[in-house]
């Protein structure tokens, strides 16, 4: 089976890998991969499950027009239009799932986008399933080591239907140099599920970005996580927003942050909208070394009926906590690296055992980082 | 295997340990009782070198080093080892991960002392995360019998702990300074802070010492000391001074 990307460096490999990239296409339904503007490989294994480059799919399926620009508003910002410009002047970039009425992947599909020599990438994703498919998708960001500098702008389209599910990974492994602007929003059919995992555990210098889950569909379900570590000279900008629109539905927004010197904001949103709404926000920072977290929850309720709260905690480890491993034989340096990695430890229910052993592994991979 | 020489503590600035005394040799447990806010907390912290606790003067003495000055982490690999009165939660840190990382990674140990403490259930659990009373006393000795301390201290074993479990307990207690050996094969020892006495079903202590506004205002049999206190009051054995 020929390679899903050749002409890469061992070292680079070994980040596509800690991004959650598996060469063996056997742990995975399909794999889209996009180094700099040009894209390799596009495929997948599961009947029912389509991954295609955005351009192909445009070109086969008509009615996809509709899906492309709708969620994100092209005129959004200077990014967005960025996006569009290229996209006019160089042709379609990105891919497009599509999960037909029923499909499932039990192991994930897999997208890789990868930075190596040119110093703007743009991607435009469509991720759609159809009413009770249930679609798992990780996503690894990596730009080639001792890059100097380089920008990546992505735009994200998600449309989960009836009864369906999403779940989207995210893991970034991008460099010291490199600014990353993801756009990206969701709307959720009646009884949909949206699941959201953001994980970015190595050096970045500026990460923006503030998704979007539209709940309109009736008890639909949207549940954003992120694990988000920012060493000196990282700057992460990271917001999640939930609009309660359909009766019933309901969100959870959970970051858990650390800094070793470089910076965090958490902007969390939940809007309770309609009826019966529930919403929770849970913020949670850990100052490893001056830098900054900065937490803004907000909770929105329009109505009586909706139920929306927020918890939000930053600081340093207590001491009675590093002690208490301390009496059991762990040295300091132990007795903190053991606590933050239980810190980082998210269970996502939804997920499959196999994405929440990448999100693990590369929590467990930073560890000596700490 | 501990003597403590004139001992002095402070915390936050006030003296709450005066001129302790101690001697506990090999194969030997020790009790340790006294009123409530007497200082005998204060003492075991003291003694494994948690921070706050300031040792003005005096030593501790323990397998013949002086660790006066040792950092807590040295002293519970040289075999101290504690069970805490009121441990700290640990969000997100699994009690089964908890005890990986302290015995090496010895998972077929850890499986066996887990369900011996009836604790096979908690492993996937956050340390100490709404464990009740007695749950935490029983996850408190797991981890000892992980740890497998030379010199245990036990701060109040048997508190809030139910009539079935307080026989585990003081079972496992028993194991854990090696009651359950021949006095010639007996090597462990330890200290155990109780108000009931009721450990002393499980365990014969070879000494108890009853600790008042920070001195050690008594030795000698700890069934005696009970004895005399649930009688007449810990006035008494402060008055008697022997
Ligand atoms: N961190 C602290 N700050 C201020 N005072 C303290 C501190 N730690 C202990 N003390 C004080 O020292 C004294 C001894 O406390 P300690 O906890 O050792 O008592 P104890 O004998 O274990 O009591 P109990 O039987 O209630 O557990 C008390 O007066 C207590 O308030
Ligand atoms: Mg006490």
């Amino acid at each position: 089976m020929p390679e899903i990307i050749d002409d890469i460096s061992a070292e680079d490999r070994k980040r596509l890998e800690l991004s959650g990239i598996e060469f063996d296409q056997q742990k995975r339904s399909g794999t889209f991969v996009q180094r700099d503007q040009h894209i390799h490989h596009s495929s997948s294994k599961i009947e029912g499950i389509e991954m295609l480059p955005l351009d192909i799919a445009m070109n086969k399926y008509g009615w996809l027009k509709d899906y492309y620009w709708n969620l994100v508003d092209r005129e959004k910002d200077e990014y967005t239009r960025f996006v569009a410009d290229r996209e006019e002047k160089e042709g379609l970039r990105g891919f497009v799932v599509i999960a037909r009425k029923g499909s499932k992947n039990i192991f994930p599909l897999q997208s890789c986008l990868f930075m190596q020599k040119a110093e703007v990438q743009t991607v435009h994703n469509i991720i759609i399933a159809e009413e009770g498919a249930e679609l798992h998708l990780i996503t690894g960001c990596t730009s080639s080591i001792g890059r100097e500098k380089g920008t990546h702008y992505g735009i994200t389209e998600i449309y989960v239907g009836k009864d369906a599910l999403i779940s989207t990974t995210m893991i970034h492994t991008w460099g010291e140099n490199i600014d990353v602007y993801p756009r990206s929003a969701a709307k959720v059919d009646e009884n949909g599920t949206f699941l959201s995992n953001y994980v970015s555990l190595k050096p970045v210098g500026t990460v923006q970005m503030y998704p979007v889950a539209d709940l309109t569909g009736k008890n639909s379900v949207a549940r954003f996580n992120s694990v988000v570590l920012a060493p000196k000279g990282s700057y992460l900008d990271l917001g999640q927003r939930a609009l309660l629109n359909g009766e019933g539905s309901s969100a959870e927004l959970v970051s858990r942050m650390i800094t070793s010197g470089g910076t965090v904001i958490a902007r969390s949103h939940i809007a309770g909208i309609s009826e019966n709404t529930k919403g929770h926000i849970e913020c949670k920072g850990l100052i490893l070394e001056d830098g900054i977290i900065h937490s803004v929850p907000e909770v929105e309720g329009r109505l009586k009926n909706t139920e929306l709260t927020h918890e939000a905690a930053v600081g340093k480890i207590a001491r009675d906590e590093i002690e208490y491993l301390m009496a059991r034989g762990l040295d300091e340096e132990e007795a903190t690296a053991t606590i933050i990695r239980g810190f980082l430890d998210v269970r996502i229910k939804g997920l499959p055992d196999s994405l929440q052993k990448e999100i693990d592994a590369a929590i467990d991979a930073a560890e000596s980082g700490f | 295997m501990l003597k403590i020489e004139d001992l002095h503590v402070s915390v936050e600035g006030k003296e709450v340990l005066h001129d302790i005394n101690l001697h506990i040799r090999e194969g030997e447990t020790h009790v340790l009782m006294g009123p409530n806010g007497s200082g005998k907390t204060s003492l075991l912290r003291s003694v494994m070198g948690f921070s706050g606790y300031e040792i003005t003067s005096g030593s501790i003495i323990f397998k013949g080093i002086d660790i006066t000055n040792l950092p807590l982490y040295e002293r519970a690999r040289y075999g101290m080892g504690l069970m805490f009165q009121r441990p700290p939660t640990i969000s997100g840190l699994k009690l089964g991960k908890l005890l990986m990382a302290t015995s090496g990674g010895e998972i077929g140990e850890i499986g066996r002392s887990a369900s011996q403490m009836k604790m096979a259930d908690f492993l996937d659990r956050d340390v100490n995360a709404g464990f009740s009373g007695g749950e935490i006393k029983r996850s408190e000795v797991l981890q000892l019998l992980i740890q497998q301390p030379d010199f245990v201290m036990l701060d109040e074993p048997e508190s809030g702990v139910d009539l079935e479990n307080i026989a585990l307990i003081g079972h496992s207690i028993a194991r854990l300074v090696e009651k359950d050996r021949h006095i010639i094969d007996r090597h462990k020892s330890g200290l155990i802070i109780t108000h009931t006495g009721y450990i002393l079903d499980y365990l014969d202590a070879d000494a108890g010492h009853m600790l008042c506004d920070g001195e050690i205002k008594c030795h000698g049999n700890p069934r005696e000391i009970l004895k005399v206190i649930q009688e007449k009051g810990y006035q008494e054995c402060i008055r008697c001074q022997k």
